[in-house]
């Protein structure tokens, strides 16, 4: 909640054993990692805006979890919290982000012109390609801790570098709340809106809260740049198109968000990031790039070969069906992405998608030939 | 200053202490901050009230309508002793612009004090809400003597069965959507407690939600006790959920006729019910379990949130003064249909739902019936209304099946002057 938390002072005159939460049907990252030491440790204490722990871990407390998928279950409220709850993020972040150490360095690297290639994906088998991430600002608390007054700053400070974009992005900001309806129709029909959230995750860390109020959606003339304002993050940045011309995809995104960085940099808000964190997002596991890049593609052969998952994890990348996470494919059309965030750069990363998804459409083609792909089968990246 | 003091005293009795006096001796409102927050400091000057005002102009719920900008001014930067916010009160009501037809509340208490630091917006909403009640003006009665009923035995052929619901709240203890999970766990316990001590017709055993076994879910099912994580958000939005279903429960006597929840929409749900037309011999179970309940709690140091003003202390405005559902499940095939039906229920104040609870509908004539109103008339008062009505709308359908006349009752009057 948006001030001081004196109610949390309230809770320490209980004992640790009687206000730890009972996890023991949990199965989350938060839920592995947290201990009674770590409990005791960092109960009394509060970000300088007055998040605590308890705050953190709700979610994951509500949100036992899936035996199959292991969430995150913890979520941070503003900057601070990563260092003021280190003794728990730091072990949730190296279960979720491949040991990564709390002494690691991250690397940021957008500069689009040291991706190799990338511009030449098979459109036959590529219906479209897509780069996103999200970015914070500097100087106001997450989403799942902003008051109204600090959300509708984030969305002054948003509409006002938005608006300055020109050429390539100039376009215009709808605010969810004031949308006519046609305006809605026409973003439903290209994609582009989003609703409030639903999923127990995110409502349950308080992110929805106050709904619509400061959230809203801005999108280039072209259709190929598109931001979302205080959904999950202060920002949502996305770039992209149909085909298979992913360095295209990666240029805009970088050019783009060079660009935005450079206002909210003018009035003392830049984004948050750090040289061990990178980008500082609400959810831990979308710390370092927070990218995500994928391409739409038809794997209707390699996806029921049954080295296929074998094949993604050597890659490092990951499939989800084309109506996004947790969705199923349709017509053996998959959505492929990098499966990393934190301990390699956006080029790294956007390099793993390009080269992979090559290799994986010329075993698509081989399997359409009727030959094998054995000879073909990557060493692990 | 309340921190230290809240820190000095430890323990229930200082609770139950500190609480008591809130309804008026201590300063009941609280400008508190760390004094290590600065940055909190820091951020009210950045933010006045007037930043962070909500939009309520989509809105339509009691909280939507009493809220001005001066009140909001006036309350934001208020804490009551345990730190709970006005924000947190109404975000409910933020989140849920409500219905055109239906006017929810829109805010919830978090604690007992809740109900005097925020004062300038729960008044006004407790009026609007209860057909013009003043808080500040009139007291509220409380009556649990069933002896004082008449005529509450229902024609058996027409009432299918009978029931009364209210709710209770453990003094020094924050409510649902404010409670920390030592605090909930802290209810379940008190109350478990003085559950075990009732005999005789009384005598019952808890289930926990948590720890339950397949077979004892299945029985509670079938017997239609069982409650579920709330979905509505209403209820998630208010903070009702968390922790689920950690410190929640549910405890019946063996003869399945009384039944308490625990934890889910306010500290405890109790409710009294059998089938057939017996009202009185359930509100004369409802009133004695509830005495014997209270002797229990009282003998341990405990006691439940009461004042003149409000009555019982719930978490929602709604069910403040009694918290009292009296109602039955009664066949009118030939009144429902009569143009009057409406009419007739209004003035008799009761109100009509489905089968299924609120938000549903009738299923084959059979509804349920209940008072309207919770608060400025006692318990005896309003169960009361509800047997003469009910009998009223018997004889309604009566004279129907005769073909007889049926005449609409002069409206009852709202409050004793």
């Amino acid at each position: 909640m948006p001030f001081g938390n004196t109610h949390n002072n309230f809770k320490l005159n209980y004992s640790l054993d009687d206000e730890f939460p009972d996890l023991s049907k949990h199965n989350n990252h938060m839920a592995k990692a947290l201990t009674k030491e770590i409990y005791a440790k960092l109960r009394d204490k509060q970000t300088p805006t007055g998040y605590t722990l308890d705050d953190v871990i709700q979610t994951g407390v509500d949100n036992p979890g899936h035996p199959f998928i292991m969430t995150v279950g913890c979520v941070a409220g503003d900057e601070e919290s990563y260092e003021v709850f280190k003794d728990l993020f730091d072990p949730v972040i190296s279960d979720r982000h491949n040991g990564y150490k709390p002494t690691d360095k991250h690397k940021t690297d957008l500069n689009f012109e040291n991706l190799k290639g990338g511009d030449d994906l098979d459109s036959n088998y590529v219906l479209s390609s897509r780069v996103r991430t999200g970015r914070s600002i500097k100087g106001y608390s997450l989403p799942p801790h902003n008051s109204r007054g600090e959300r509708r700053a984030i969305e002054k400070l948003s509409i006002e570098a938005l608006n300055s974009l020109d050429g390539e992005f100039k376009g215009k900001y709808y605010p969810l709340k004031d949308m006519t309806e046609k305006e809605q129709e026409q973003l439903i029909a290209d994609h582009f809106l989003f609703d409030k959230p639903v999923s127990p995750l995110l409502l349950a860390a308080g992110m929805a809260r106050d709904w619509p109020d400061a959230r809203g959606i801005s999108h280039n003339n072209d259709k190929t740049f598109l931001v979302w304002v205080n959904e999950e993050d202060h920002l949502r940045v996305i770039s992209m198109q149909k085909g298979g011309n992913m360095r295209e995809v990666f240029r805009r995104f970088c050019v783009g968000l060079q660009k935005i960085e450079e206002i909210f940099k003018k009035h003392n808000h830049g984004f948050m990031w750090n040289e061990h964190l990178g980008f500082i997002l609400t959810c831990p596991s979308n710390l370092g790039t927070g990218l995500r890049g994928g391409v739409h593609v038809k794997l209707p052969k390699l996806s029921t070969h049954p080295k296929f998952e074998e094949i993604l994890t050597r890659l490092r990348l990951q499939k989800r069906g084309t109506g996004g996470v947790d969705t199923a494919s349709v017509g053996g059309v998959f959505d492929i992405s990098n499966a990393d965030r934190l301990g390699s750069s956006e080029v790294e990363q956007v390099q793993l998608v390009v080269d992979g998804v090559k290799l994986m459409i010329d075993m698509e083609k081989k399997l359409e030939k009727g030959e094998s792909i054995d000879n073909m089968i990557p060493s692990q990246k | 200053m309340a921190s230290t003091f809240a820190h000095i005293m430890s323990g229930r009795k200082a609770m139950v202490a500190l609480a008591g006096l809130s309804a008026g001796t201590l300063a009941t409102s609280y400008l508190m901050r760390d004094s290590s927050s600065t940055a909190a400091l820091e951020k009210m000057k950045l933010y006045p009230p007037s930043a962070d005002f909500p939009d309520l102009r989509k809105h339509n719920n009691c909280m939507a309508s009493a809220l001005t900008p001066a009140i909001y001014t006036k309350l934001r930067d208020k804490l009551t002793p345990n730190g709970w916010s006005l924000d947190e009160c109404i975000q409910t009501g933020v989140d849920n612009p409500g219905h055109p037809f239906i006017k929810t509340v829109g805010m919830v208490a978090g604690d007992e004090e809740s109900y005097e630091v925020f004062a300038d917006l729960f008044d006004p909403v407790i009026k609007d809400r209860h057909n013009g009640y003043d808080p500040r003006h009139m007291k509220h009665p409380t009556d649990l003597d069933s002896s004082k009923i008449t005529s509450g035995l229902f024609d058996d052929r027409y009432v299918l069965s009978s029931r009364v619901r209210t709710g209770r709240s453990i003094r020094g203890l924050s409510l649902p959507p404010a409670c920390s999970r030592a605090e909930r766990r802290e209810v379940e316990h008190v109350v478990v407690q003085a559950l075990s001590g009732l005999k005789d017709d009384l005598a019952g055993r808890y289930y926990s939600l948590s720890e339950m076994t397949e077979k004892e879910q299945q029985s509670l099912i079938d017997d239609h006790f069982l409650f579920d994580k709330p979905v509505s958000p209403l209820l998630t939005c208010a903070g009702m959920a968390r922790d689920w279903p950690d410190a929640r429960g549910i405890w019946h006597n063996n003869e399945k006729t009384f039944l308490i929840w625990v934890n889910e929409e306010d500290h405890t749900r109790v409710i009294s019910m059998e089938k057939g037309g017996n009202m009185k011999r359930v509100f004369e179970r409802f009133c004695r379990g509830l005495k014997e309940v209270e002797r229990l709690i009282q003998e341990r140091g405990w006691e439940f949130m009461w004042n003149e003003r409000l009555g019982y202390i719930l978490t929602c405005p709604s069910n403040l003064g009694t918290g009292l559902r009296a109602g039955v499940h009664v066949r009118l095939p030939l009144l429902s249909k009569d143009p009057r039906f409406s009419k007739i229920l209004n003035n008799l104040r009761l109100q009509k739902r489905g089968t299924g609870g609120v938000d549903t509908a009738a299923v084959g004539d059979i509804y349920d019936i209940s008072n309207n109103d919770r608060l400025g008339k006692s318990e005896v008062e309003l169960v009361q209304l509800v047997i003469d009505g009910v009998n009223y709308l018997i004889d309604c359908e009566k004279k129907l099946e005769k073909g007889q006349e049926i005449k609409v009752p002069p409206p009852i009057a709202q409050f004793k002057k």
